[in-house]
C-alpha cells in the first residue's frame, strides 16, 4: 500500500489541552478511510492540523514523502490536500457559479489574472457548469449562496472541494445538519467520487460510515484508539465501550 | 458528464454581463468631459472633486473590496503630493505627467512596506496601524522641514505646462482636464480589475478568508496587491493636488483628511466603484456651500453628517443611490453593503 | 535620568487614569471609541472654568471634573451610544469621529482655539529634592491620586461583586447574559465611570499636557496605543503599557529631540507587528 498521507506523532496542545495527542495516522492512496470517535475527541483540530488551519505543537505530517508540517494552508491546497468544513463556509455574497469558478480559476493559475472579465474563458465556464450540473446546483446557479437552503450549501461545500482537483480530501462530517430527505444526495456525491481521489471521512453517522469506508480510525480524547477494517472495528468492544461510555479497563 | 449548451451560455452571460458598460455609466463620463466645454467657470471645484473622487477610488478598493479599514490613507495622498511637488520645485522631472506616475511608483512602494502591517490582527489593529503609519510620515514630513518646508508647507513650486503646451492656470481649465482623463484612466483600469478573477478572489477574502485559503487563494498576497495598487492610486491623487495648486503640506498626511475620506466613500457607498466619485461630487458641494455660512466650524458639521448617517444606517442613506444599485444589480454587480438589495432574481 | 524615569511615570500613570474607561469599554462591549478623549477635554474644561472663573479651589475641582463627565457619559451612553453598539467596527469609528469633530468644533466655539491653563495652587508648584531627583510636586499629586486610583479599580475589579460581574461580562458576554447579568446596565455603569475618570485625567492634565480643542485629536493615537498594546482583559495590561508609552515618551523627547513622538509612533507599530492582539493581552474567548 503506498501511502499518500501520513502523520508521525502529531501532537497539538491548546493552554491546558492536548487535542491532539501523537496521533500517528497513515492514509493509503485511494482509500476510503473513515475518521470517527466521540464529540470532543479531536477529529476536526486533526484535519485542521493537516491542512494547515493550525500548527502543530510537535510531530510531522508528510504528504507523498515531503516534509509538509510548515507549509502555509493555501499551498497544501495547491498540493492536493482539500476540505470541507463541519459548518459550511462559503461565500455568503457570491453564487454558486461564481463560488465554482473562483476554485476553478484558481486551481488553474489565473487567480492573478486582473485583465481578464470573470466568465470570458468559455473551457472554464464549461468545467464550471459540469460541475455544478453533477452537483445539482444548476437551479438555483445565480442565486446568492446566503439565501440557498441548507442542503443546497452543503452540497456546494463539497462541490467547491472537488473543482479544487484535490488528490486526498478531507471531508468533516459532509451530512451534517442536512436534513433525512436530502441526505441521499450527499451521500451519493460522497459515493461517486472519483477512485484515484484519497478520501478521509469524518462522520457520526454510521450507516454512511460503515458502507463507505475500507479502513476506520477511532479517535478518542486526541489518541489513535483503535484502526482497522470496518468488520474489525465493528466487532471491537473496546469501541462500543467508548461510545456508550462504560468505564474502560487501561488500553 | 457534459454540461448542457444552454447553462452554459446562461452561466457566461450571467458572469459578464456584471462586467459590461450600463449606458448610465456613459451619460456619467460623458457629462463629466462634457463640462471642460460647457461650465469653465467651475472647473476649479470640478478638478478638486476629481482627485477627491481618484482618492476615494482608492480607499473603496480596499474598504469596499478588500476589507481593510484605514484610518490613515492620506499617508499615501500626501507622500504622493510631496514627491510630485519636490520633483517640480527641483526641476528633476519637469513634465508633470512623468511625475505624476513617478508619484504613484513612490507611493506604491510606500504601501507595499506598509502592507504587511495590515495582515495581521483585528479592525482594530489595522486602525492603529494605519492611522500610525500617517502620523509617522507627517512627523517626518514636520521634521525635515528643510526638505518638505515644514509646517509652513513646501513653497516656491512651479508646475512646467503639461507636454511643454497645456500651461497650469489659475481657472482650472487645462487642471480639469488634465485630472479627468488621469481619472478616467484609473478607473476603466480599476473597473477591468474588480471584474477579473483576481477581483472575485478579494470579494471571496473579504468574504471569508477560511474558506479562500482553502481553496488555494493566498489571503496574505492578495491583500499586499491590492493595498499597493490602492496606494498608488491614493499617490496619484496626491500628486495631482499637488500639481494643480503647486503647493504641497503636512496637512495632506493628517487625520482629517483620512477621516474626511471616509465619510466622501460612505456618503456614496462602498464597494461599486463609483461611490467615490459621487460622494466626491456630493462632499464638495457640500464643503462649498457650508464654508461660506460657517467658515470656521465646518468640522462640526462634517461631524453631524457622519453621526447622522451611522445612526440613520449606512444602507438606509444609500437608498438614495437606490436607482443607482438598482441598475447595478440589474447588471448583477455585487453591491454589498445594502440588503435591500438582494440577489438579483431578474433573469438577463 | 531618573527625573526622567520619574516624569515618565507620572506622565504614563496619567495616560493610565485617562485610558483605563477606554479599555473597559473595548473589551466589555468590543466598541471602538474614538471620541474618549472629548470626555476627557470636558473634564479639563471644567476644571478650567470652575477654578478661574468661579473661584474653586483646585481640588475641589477635581470631583466636579469627574462627575460632569461621568454625567455626559452615561446621557451620551444612553441616548446616542446604545444605537451603534451592534453596527460594524466601521460604523462605530465613523460614529465616534463624527463625535469628535463636534466636540472640537463646539469646545472652539464656546471656549474659543487657544491653549486654556488652569490655576494650580501654590502648593504644589516647585518641586523638592530627594536624592537628587527632582520632584515635582505636581507630578508627585499626579501619581498619588492616579496610584490611588489604579489601586481602588483593582480592588473594585477583583474584590467587588460588581467587578466579578464586569470581568465575566468582558470575559464572555454571551455567557454572562445567560447566568442573569445585567450586561447593558452594566455598561451603563462603565461607561459613565470610564468617562468621570478621562474627565478626572483631563482636569489633571491641564498642567501637564496642555489643553485646547484639539486635545481629543491629539491624544486620540496615545489611548489607543495604551488599549491595543495592554490589551483588554486586564487591568495591569493597559497600566504597564501606559508606563512604558509615558516613559519612552519622556525619555525619547528629552534624548532624541529631534524626532520626538516618532519614536512612540514607531515603537507601537513594531509592537503590534510582532504580537496583533497587544503586548499584554491575555488569549480571549472572543
Amino acid at each position: 500500500m503506498t501511502l499518500v498521507l501520513e502523520t508521525i506523532d502529531l501532537t497539538k496542545r491548546f493552554a491546558g489541552i492536548t487535542a491532539t495527542n501523537n496521533v500517528s495516522i497513515q492514509i493509503a492512496k485511494g482509500a476510503r478511510h473513515a475518521l470517527i470517535g466521540p464529540n470532543g475527541a479531536g477529529k476536526t483540530t486533526l484535519i485542521n492540523l493537516l491542512t494547515g488551519v493550525q500548527r502543530p505543537t510537535s510531530g510531522r505530517i508528510v504528504f507523498d514523502g515531503e516534509d509538509i508540517s510548515n507549509l502555509p494552508t493555501h499551498k497544501r491546497v495547491r498540493l492536493g490536500i482539500v476540505r470541507t468544513f463541519q459548518i459550511n463556509q462559503l461565500f455568503g455574497d457570491l453564487t454558486p457559479l461564481e463560488t465554482i469558478g473562483l476554485a476553478v480559476s484558481e486551481r488553474r493559475g489565473q487567480g492573478l489574472d486582473w485583465w481578464r472579465i470573470v466568465g470570458s474563458r468559455t473551457d472554464l465556464v464549461m468545467e464550471v457548469v459540469e460541475i455544478l450540473e453533477r452537483f445539482h446546483l444548476t437551479d438555483v446557479i445565480d442565486a446568492r449562496t446566503a439565501v440557498l437552503p441548507y442542503g443546497k450549501q452543503r452540497l456546494l461545500e463539497i462541490a467547491v472541494a472537488i473543482a479544487c482537483h484535490p488528490r486526498v480530501l478531507l471531508l468533516d462530517e459532509p451530512a451534517a445538519g442536512v436534513p433525512e430527505d436530502e441526505r441521499h444526495e450527499i451521500i451519493a456525491a460522497v459515493a461517486a467520487l472519483p477512485t484515484d481521489v484519497t478520501v478521509l471521512l469524518i462522520e457520526h453517522d454510521m450507516d454512511i460510515v460503515f458502507s463507505f469506508a475500507d479502513h476506520i480510525s477511532v479517535l478518542v480524547n486526541g489518541a489513535l484508539f483503535v484502526e482497522g477494517s470496518p468488520e474489525e472495528v465493528a466487532g471491537d468492544p473496546r469501541v462500543k465501550a467508548v461510545y456508550l461510555g462504560e468505564e474502560l479497563v487501561d488500553v | 458528464m457534459i454540461a448542457s449548451r444552454s447553462t452554459i451560455l446562461s452561466a457566461t452571460e450571467w458572469l459578464s454581463a456584471r462586467a459590461r458598460w450600463h449606458p448610465l455609466e456613459f451619460v456619467f463620463w460623458i457629462v463629466a468631459f462634457a463640462a471642460i466645454y460647457l461650465v469653465p467657470d467651475r472647473h476649479l471645484i470640478l478638478t478638486e472633486i476629481a482627485w477627491l473622487g481618484l482618492f476615494a477610488l482608492s480607499l473603496d478598493l480596499i474598504l469596499g473590496y478588500a476589507g481593510i479599514i484605514s484610518l490613515g490613507h492620506a499617508a499615501f495622498f500626501g507622500f504622493g503630493a510631496y514627491t510630485a511637488a519636490l520633483l517640480a520645485k527641483y526641476e528633476i522631472i519637469n513634465e508633470p505627467v512623468v511625475a505624476m506616475l513617478i508619484a504613484g511608483v513612490a507611493a506604491m512602494m510606500l504601501g507595499f512596506v506598509t502592507s504587511f502591517l495590515v495582515l495581521r490582527g483585528s479592525d482594530l489593529t489595522r486602525l492603529m496601524v494605519t492611522l500610525g503609519v500617517a502620523l509617522v510620515l507627517r512627523e517626518l514630513a514636520n521634521r525635515y522641514g528643510w526638505l518638505t518646508g515644514g509646517a509652513d508647507g513646501l513653497q516656491g513650486v512651479t508646475i512646467q505646462p503639461l507636454f511643454g503646451i497645456f500651461r497650469f492656470d489659475m481657472f482650472g481649465h487645462t487642471g480639469y482636464t488634465y485630472c479627468l482623463t488621469v481619472l478616467f484612466i484609473l478607473f476603466v483600469i480599476a473597473r477591468r480589475l474588480v471584474n477579473s478573477p483576481f477581483g472575485l478572489s478579494l470579494l471571496s477574502v473579504k468574504g471569508n478568508p477560511l474558506r479562500a485559503s482553502a481553496i488555494g487563494i493566498s489571503v496574505d498576497a492578495r491583500l499586499v496587491a491590492i493595498y499597493t495598487v490602492a496606494a498608488g492610486y491614493a499617490g496619484i491623487a496626491g500628486a495631482l493636488l499637488a500639481q494643480t495648486t503647486a503647493f504641497a503640506s503636512l496637512e495632506m498626511f493628517s487625520f482629517d483628511r483620512s477621516a474626511d475620506l471616509l465619510l466622501v466613500l460612505i456618503i456614496g457607498g462602498t464597494g461599486y466603484l463609483y461611490g467615490g466619485l459621487i460622494g466626491a461630487i456630493i462632499f464638495k458641494f457640500m464643503q462649498d456651500y457650508l464654508s461660506v455660512l460657517t467658515p470656521q466650524y465646518w468640522p462640526f458639521w462634517i461631524g453631524l453628517v457622519l453621526v447622522a448617517i451611522v445612526l440613520i444606517g449606512r444602507d438606509r442613506i444609500s437608498c438614495w443611490t437606490t436607482p443607482i444599485r438598482r441598475v447595478a444589480a440589474r447588471m448583477n454587480w455585487r453591491t454589498l453593503g445594502s440588503p435591500q438589495v438582494a440577489a438579483p432574481t431578474e433573469g438577463p | 535620568m531618573l527625573t526622567i524615569l520619574f516624569d515618565g511615570i507620572a506622565y504614563g500613570m496619567l495616560l493610565f487614569v485617562l485610558a483605563s474607561g477606554l479599555s473597559v469599554t473595548l473589551g466589555l462591549m468590543n466598541f471602538v471609541n474614538l471620541a474618549h478623549g472629548s470626555f476627557a477635554m470636558a473634564g479639563g474644561y471644567v476644571t478650567v472654568v470652575v477654578v478661574n472663573r468661579l473661584g474653586f479651589p483646585f481640588f475641589a475641582s477635581l470631583p466636579i471634573a469627574f462627575l460632569v463627565s461621568a454625567v455626559i457619559g452615561f446621557l451620551f451612553e444612553r441616548t446616542l451610544y446604545v444605537h451603534v453598539y451592534r453596527k460594524s467596527h466601521l460604523d462605530q469609528v465613523l460614529f465616534t469621529i463624527g463625535l469628535v469633530f463636534m466636540s472640537v468644533a463646539a469646545v472652539d466655539y464656546v471656549m474659543g482655539s487657544s491653549q486654556v491653563f488652569v490655576q494650580v495652587p501654590d502648593s504644589l508648584h516647585g518641586k523638592f529634592d530627594v536624592f537628587g531627583i527632582g520632584i515635582g510636586r505636581y507630578r508627585l499629586l499626579i501619581i498619588v491620586i492616579c496610584g490611588l486610583l489604579t489601586v481602588a479599580l483593582q480592588f473594585i475589579l477583583s474584590y467587588t461583586r460588581f467587578g466579578s460581574r464586569l470581568r465575566a461580562a468582558v470575559d464572555d458576554s454571551r455567557v454572562a447574559r445567560g447566568l442573569g447579568i445585567n450586561v447593558n446596565q452594566i455598561f451603563a455603569v462603565t461607561f459613565a465611570f470610564g468617562s468621570g475618570l478621562a474627565g478626572l485625567g483631563g482636569a489633571l492634565g491641564v498642567e501637564i499636557l496642555g489643553l485646547d480643542p484639539t486635545f481629543p485629536l491629539k491624544f486620540m493615537i496615545y489611548f489607543l496605543i495604551v488599549v491595543t498594546v495592554g490589551g483588554t482583559s486586564s487591568i495591569t495590561g493597559p497600566f504597564l503599557a501606559s508606563l512604558l508609552l509615558g516613559i519612552s515618551d519622556v525619555a525619547g523627547k528629552y534624548y532624541v529631540p529631534t524626532l520626538g513622538a516618532f519614536v512612540i509612533y514607531t515603537i507601537m507599530i513594531g509592537i503590534l507587528i510582532w504580537r496583533p492582539q497587544g503586548l499584554f493581552a491575555r488569549p480571549s474567548s472572543r
